[in-house]
Parts: C-alpha cells; sequence; structure tokens
C-alpha cells in the first residue's frame, strides 16, 4: 500500500495482499455524511424494472423469493409481471414454498418464463395445474432445511434474490416489522429470506417502508443487499396473517392434543430445559395449551422452542415457561410482535434451523417436535405433499428436518377424515421415512415405531390407548373402508427430496383430478 | 345407585355420520344417539338407517348406548323402537314423558320388538325424560312404572316454556323439579340424570351448574359437546381426602370382619350402613376417574 522498495520477504513472501482491493491509486477517503451518503450512494431504487436491469437478470437464470407473506404475498406476482413483459425466459424459480396467492405463476409456465421451479411446497391453482403436467420439467421439491443446504452447495445457485421486507432502511437492513410504528405489512421472522440474501449473486430488497439507517437489530444485514426497491404495497396484511392463530374446539383435536401432551410428558424427554417445537394446526397448536399445564404442575421449563412461532408460544414464554424462542417463521401477529419486542426471541435462518450439513443445526437440538401429516402408513412413512386424490396439495416445510432431528418426533392426525383414511398400507408419497418418525397419535389409539423400544416401554405403563400402527390401519378400514387407488400417467410432474438432496420418492401426473369429473 | 356410573351422556344427532362414526373416542359414560329433536322430519328415516346400521357395525366398547326415540304413539316412534331393539341397544330414552302411560305404551312396543327380533325379553332398558310440568308431579309414579326403567332424566328447555320462564344462571327456576325428579328416582332406586347445559363456550357456567346437581344428589348429566366432559367428570370425581376416608372405612369393614365383630368402629367413632354406602360410591368414582 505505501510505497516501498522491496516486494518481497524471506519466509513471509510477496508483499501483495490475496484479494486487494486497494491500491495506492485507489485508496480514498470519503468525507460524505451518513444522510448525504443515504441521499448519494443508497441502494434505493424506485421500480421493479430497474432492479431488474441493475441486477443483470437473463434468460436461464435462477431467481427466488421467500414465503413469509403467505396469502398475503404481493412481490413475486409483481415481480414476475415485470420479468415476463421484460421477455426474460427460462427461468429457475426456487421460492422457500408457493401459496395459492401465487395461481398467475400458471401463466409465466404457460408462456416460457419459468420453466423449472423448486420449492417446499405449492397449493391452489399452481398446484392442480403442475399435478395434471403443466410443466415438462418435473418440480424438485425440498425441505426447509434441505433447501439451504442446496442453496449452500451450490445445487441450486440463485442468481437474483427478490426478497419482500415490511421495513428496510437505505442501505439494506431489512426486517419483517417496523421499530417506527406498529402499522402496516408485518410478518416478524425473515428466517427463510436470510439464507438467500446470504448465499444469492444479487440481493434485492423489496420494502413499502423506507426507514432511517440503521433498522437494527437485522433480519437482512445491509452486508448482504444489492439494491432496496421502494414500492407501494407489497403484501395484504390479511393474507400475510391473522390476529392470533386460534384456539382449537373441535373436539377430536383436543383429543388428540390432551394424549399427545401426555405422551410428551412420559416420553423421558421432559424434563426441566427440555425443547420443543410445535406446527400450528389445530391439534399441535392445542398441544401447547395441555403441556402448559404439565409443565405448571411439574414445575418444568422449556429452554427453548423452535421453528415455525404462534402466539401461544409467546404466552409460555412470557409467563416465564420458555426461556427462549428461535424463530424461522412467525405464524400469526403475536409472534411477530413478540419477534419485535422480547428480547429472546430471536429469529434464525432456514440454514441456521435445519440444514443437514452445518455445524449447529438447530433441529439436532431438540427434544421434541409435534409435526401433522395427510397420510401415515404401515412403515411410519408420512406424506405431507399429496393429497387422497394424488394431487399435490401442501408443502414438505420443515418436516423431515425436525423429525430427523428431535429425539422424539410425534406425528398427530386424525385416524379418518370424513370417509378417507389417514393411516394406510402405503403413502401416496413418501415425504418423511417413517425411520425418523417415533410416535403417531390419533384420535383412535397411539402407535409407537417398534424401533424405539423405550418408547414403547416408558408409554405402556400409562394410561392411553396404546395399540400398533397395523391395528390403526384396520380400524381405519373398518370404518371408511379401503380407497380406490389413484390412477397415474407415467410423466412424472414432481421430484421429493430427502434433505440432503437425495430422491426420496416422485410425484406422477393424476389421470383424471376430481375437479375434471365433475 | 347401580353398577354403571352415569356422569356425562353424550348426545349425537343420528343423521351426522362423521359423529355417530366414532363417538366412542370420548371419554363420556354413555352416548346417546337422537333420532328426536336434532333430526329434521325429512331426515327421520335416514338417521334411523344410520344409527341402526353404526350399532351393527361398529365396536362401541364399554360405552352404555342409548337413543332418543321420536314419540312412540307415532308410526316414526314405533319404526325407532323396533330398529333400535333389532340394534340391540341398551336402553331406549324416551322424551317428553307426561305420565305413567307414556312409559307402559313405550315399554309394550320394546316387548313386541323383542319377541319379533327373539332377543331376550326384558333386556333393552329404558329411561324416561321429563320436560314439562305435568311429568315433573307425575315423576313419582314414572319412575315407578317400569322395571326396565334404569333412570329417569330432566330435560329444561321444555320445562321452562312450560312453567312461563326461562333458564337463568343460578338456576332457581329449576330448583323444584330437579328435586322433584331426584326424589322419585331414588324412590324408586334408579339414577337420576339432569339436564343438558347448553352455553358450550361458557366452562365456568358448566362447572356452577355441575356442582349444584352433584350436590343434590343427581348421578350425571346430559351434554352436547365433547368438551363438556372433563369439568363434569372433574367435579365427580373425589378428593385424595375423600378417597383415603372411604378407603378406610372398607378397610375398617374388614378388619370387624375378619374378627368377626359385629360393630365397625373407626378412630373410636362407629361407622353404620350409610356411611358404608357412601364410601362405596366414593370407591367407584374415584376408580371410573382413574383416579384410585
Amino acid at each position: 500500500m505505501i510505497t516501498r522498495n522491496i516486494d518481497n520477504l524471506p519466509k513471509f513472501g510477496k508483499l501483495d495482499g490475496i484479494h486487494p482491493l486497494f491500491t495506492n491509486e485507489k485508496i480514498y477517503k470519503d468525507i460524505k455524511s451518513c444522510k448525504e451518503r443515504e441521499e448519494f450512494e443508497s441502494k434505493v431504487l424506485y421500480s421493479i424494472e430497474e432492479a431488474i436491469d441493475k441486477a443483470k437478470l437473463k434468460d436461464g437464470m435462477t431467481i427466488s423469493f421467500h414465503h413469509h407473506f403467505r396469502d398475503g404475498d404481493f412481490v413475486l406476482n409483481k415481480v414476475m409481471d415485470v420479468i415476463a413483459k421484460k421477455g426474460i425466459k427460462d427461468l429457475t424459480l426456487a421460492a422457500s414454498s408457493l401459496l395459492s396467492v401465487h395461481a398467475p405463476l400458471v401463466g409465466h409456465l404457460k408462456s416460457g418464463v419459468v420453466t423449472r421451479i423448486e420449492t417446499s411446497g405449492m397449493r391452489g391453482e399452481l398446484a392442480d395445474a403442475v399435478s395434471t403436467g403443466l410443466l415438462d420439467i418435473p418440480v424438485v421439491f425440498r425441505s426447509h432445511g434441505g433447501r439451504a443446504y442446496a442453496i449452500k452447495n451450490g445445487d441450486i445457485k440463485i442468481d437474483v434474490a427478490f426478497l419482500g421486507a415490511p421495513s428496510c432502511d437505505s442501505f439494506g437492513n431489512a426486517n419483517g416489522y417496523s421499530r417506527e410504528h406498529d402499522n402496516g405489512i408485518i410478518c416478524g421472522s425473515l428466517g427463510y429470506a436470510k439464507t438467500d440474501a446470504l448465499y444469492a449473486g444479487c440481493v434485492v430488497v423489496l420494502t413499502d417502508n423506507l426507514v432511517p439507517f440503521p433498522n437494527v437489530p437485522a433480519g437482512i444485514s445491509q452486508s448482504d443487499v444489492d439494491y432496496v426497491v421502494k414500492v407501494d404495497a407489497i403484501g395484504d396484511p390479511n393474507g400475510i396473517m391473522s390476529g392470533a392463530t386460534r384456539f382449537t374446539k373441535n373436539p377430536k383435536e383436543l383429543l388428540i392434543a390432551e394424549t399427545t401432551a401426555e405422551v410428551i410428558e412420559h416420553s423421558g424427554v421432559f424434563t426441566d430445559g427440555f425443547s420443543f417445537q410445535i406446527g400450528s394446526g389445530g391439534a399441535s397448536l392445542a398441544t401447547a395449551r395441555f403441556l402448559k399445564e404439565k409443565m405448571l404442575k411439574k414445575n418444568i421449563k422449556a429452554d427453548f422452542v423452535l421453528g415455525g412461532i404462534t402466539g401461544e408460544i409467546v404466552k409460555l414464554h412470557e409467563e416465564g415457561l420458555i426461556k427462549k424462542i428461535l424463530d424461522v417463521q412467525s405464524f400469526d401477529l403475536e409472534a411477530a410482535n413478540s419477534l419485535k419486542n422480547n428480547r429472546f426471541h430471536q429469529q434464525i435462518s432456514a440454514y441456521y434451523y435445519a440444514s443437514p450439513n452445518n455445524l449447529g443445526t438447530a433441529v439436532n437440538q431438540l427434544d421434541v417436535v409435534v409435526l401433522s401429516a395427510l397420510e401415515v402408513d404401515v412403515n411410519f412413512n408420512v406424506n405431507v405433499l399429496t393429497g387422497s386424490d394424488g394431487s399435490i396439495i401442501g408443502a414438505i416445510g420443515g418436516h423431515q428436518d425436525t423429525a430427523a432431528g428431535a429425539s422424539v418426533s410425534i406425528v398427530v392426525c386424525p385416524l379418518t377424515r370424513g370417509r378417507i383414511a389417514s393411516v394406510v398400507d402405503v403413502v401416496n408419497t413418501v415425504v418423511t421415512p417413517g425411520k425418523t418418525i417415533d410416535i403417531i397419535v390419533t384420535d383412535q389409539g397411539v402407535a409407537i415405531n417398534p424401533n424405539r423400544k423405550d418408547l414403547i416401554e416408558r408409554l405402556s405403563k400409562i394410561d392411553i390407548n396404546l395399540t400398533t400402527i397395523e391395528k390403526l390401519r384396520d380400524k381405519a378400514v373398518s370404518l371408511v373402508g379401503k380407497a380406490k387407488s389413484i390412477e397415474y400417467t407415467d410423466k412424472v410432474v414432481g421430484i421429493v427430496t430427502y434433505r440432503d438432496g437425495s430422491i426420496i420418492d416422485l410425484i406422477y401426473q393424476v389421470k383424471e383430478s376430481i375437479d375434471q369429473i365433475y | 345407585m347401580g353398577e354403571r356410573l352415569r356422569r356425562t351422556m353424550m348426545f349425537v344427532p343420528g343423521n351426522n355420520p362423521g359423529m355417530v362414526k366414532d363417538a366412542y373416542i370420548y371419554k363420556c359414560d354413555s352416548i346417546m344417539f337422537d333420532l328426536e329433536d336434532s333430526v329434521l322430519l325429512s331426515e327421520k328415516d335416514a338417521a334411523r338407517y344410520l344409527v341402526y346400521n353404526s350399532l351393527r357395525a361398529i365396536d362401541y366398547g364399554n360405552k352404555e348406548l342409548v337413543v332418543r326415540i321420536n314419540n312412540p304413539r307415532s308410526e316414526c316412534g314405533i319404526m325407532d323402537i323396533k330398529a333400535m331393539v333389532a340394534s340391540k341397544i341398551d336402553v331406549i330414552r324416551l322424551p317428553k314423558t307426561e305420565n305413567v302411560e307414556d312409559v307402559l305404551i313405550c315399554e309394550s312396543e320394546i316387548a313386541k320388538a323383542e319377541e319379533q327380533f327373539n332377543i331376550e325379553k326384558g333386556s333393552i332398558k329404558m329411561m324416561a325424560a321429563i320436560e314439562s310440568a305435568e311429568g315433573v308431579l307425575n315423576a313419582r309414579e314414572i319412575a315407578k312404572a317400569s322395571k326396565r326403567l334404569i333412570a329417569i332424566a330432566f330435560g329444561a328447555e321444555d320445562y321452562v316454556t312450560d312453567l312461563k320462564t326461562t333458564r337463568y344462571e343460578d338456576g332457581v327456576e329449576l330448583m323444584f323439579a330437579r328435586s322433584m325428579i331426584l326424589h322419585a328416582a331414588r324412590a324408586a332406586k334408579i339414577d337420576a340424570l339432569d339436564t343438558v347445559y347448553s352455553d358450550l363456550n361458557n366452562e365456568e357456567g358448566l362447572r356452577k351448574e355441575v356442582l349444584l346437581i352433584k350436590k343434590l344428589g343427581f348421578d350425571g348429566k346430559s351434554i352436547i359437546n365433547p368438551r363438556q366432559i372433563d369439568p363434569i367428570v372433574e367435579i365427580f370425581t373425589p378428593t385424595k381426602k375423600e378417597i383415603e376416608k372411604a378407603l378406610e372405612i372398607m378397610d375398617a369393614i374388614e378388619d370387624a370382619e375378619s374378627k368377626k365383630s359385629g360393630v365397625i368402629s373407626l378412630r373410636g367413632k362407629m361407622i353404620d350402613m350409610p356411611i358404608v354406602l357412601r364410601a362405596q360410591r366414593t370407591i367407584q368414582l374415584a376408580k371410573a376417574a382413574r383416579v384410585l
């Protein structure tokens, strides 16, 4: 850097930086104030089109989005429309997940703007179109941890990430809430987006709420952000989240929840300092309330709760029953506000949460996870992706990751839904391998994976309806009969991967969807 | 005080397959399939058919199975009785019982059906629901009208309308009817069951009412949702202290029997028959609630 006469030092070697950024000519002193930089050097752009140009998005590239806005998301559809208008084609869409609100994607698939999709799941019109064979290249489904792993190891190479954020400063510090006010869009954790921001070639944050620097603590850090686009609206608050996830009044779900709490209490891991994760579905969520009673009774506190967070969990945290919350996705307003206000409610990235390769995957520290299922088979394999008509209707989420990571993985589901059995001989689609599932709790009994002799021994001693998975299947058949098998063509429409990217199952095109019959 | 506990008798609309097919998963003592007021006239046949087939096809475990039939003076009621007897239901519940004749008409239809389907005579039991001023005043005779009767039940909704009042939170309007029905039942040595509590989301109100009827002496209550089971069972479950006392009494009896002593005493106090009976009841309730 400074003028010197020698280029080499004995034993040390060449006197050059390995990646020199500053040479004599380039050293400079910037005397602009922060406010001036904010004005003259900020990353802020005022149109999506400009961002696409600056990001140098081209045919054949990979773009990514997060799904923290759920069915209230405007970002994906808005960006895709601009991309389509610019005539860019043959893109790979690597979203963290896709929902009903993303139905306009069907048009972009038909016109060839998008030719490949990578996602955790999909619903609605888009899912129907994919299930009936719209795409030539099958959709690749990955768990949240599997996606983070694929991004990290380059299996998914994101060229441009378009990440919506409820607040962002002009240097790119972004959050899922706003510290400036309590109105406006709020989604809480930006967990899935954090991974994209870290690894994408170009990161574009879209916000409707530019706030003064520094917007910290930040979900996405300025050091990872290339551009910030100020747009009028990024989402519809009503679609993003309702006030609080409602506590179920469904007696069957309550029965399952009560049994699940009983099972957890006697699973051997229910000791002071334990940890758990529960979903936002009726029965899983209700489990929290029954578990609370047991925690109070036995004076047990949890060291942490992981994953998707709801108001129920926040309440337990605020009452001192849960010490810390590691939040990858906030499911309701109470959770989002808690992330903003509670010091020990922290947001974590999908990579930190569940990636199978990293050195501290949080799912591996889990004691108990309560998961839901569309179907479970006699080998304890779980399907959370395809419905009883064979169509794609769900998402892998963190199912595979937490089932493998937690000491005790519990799947809750009613034995039958309407006239459809949930415990079957073979699931339509294997998503989570039975090896990683320990206990199935239904309204008609509890079945334990024969591999878990320890759990069988413990739970045989308590007053629950302990049965076997085969008996549950028989019971379901006796109640609703055996369903006719679904007819598929030879065309593969979906590839289901396990956490490490290996292929665990294929989804075939359904011959006739129910909608076509009627 | 029968062998069976009837703390909770859960109503299940007879025309709802989703609820009929797995009502046994809840921890109620009895399940009552309703063919009467919760079923529209146009669905009476369908409900009867559904309950009949469910009873034959589904294993309801050890639940006591009850069906509320339509008026046995109507064709519909007679069909209900035939179908339910043929399916070997445990108990037929007669609605809106006004007098002894109502019971006898129902009983004779049951007897006829038992004969027709070759079912042991007298095996199908009856329960009479009393839901009017006339019925309450005749409760004493109604309770004794048939050997098939295992219980009389109180239906308050029709009753308060008949009285020209409505339901109040303290239940003062039901005091006479509840006392009358309870006494009639006890005099006939059968069970007494209280009316439903229909404000499903008011658990506190339910608890108050259950505490009241427990104090009065009722055996249990009809319920409209599985969510009402836990609070009722909890209130009917004896406390630890009560259980310990009951066990002591039972030990004292055994002790006295082994010593061939005619007089039983515990800590210097004589134990007589009523105390023994109460202790037995406490133990039965404790066992049923699985706390003993």
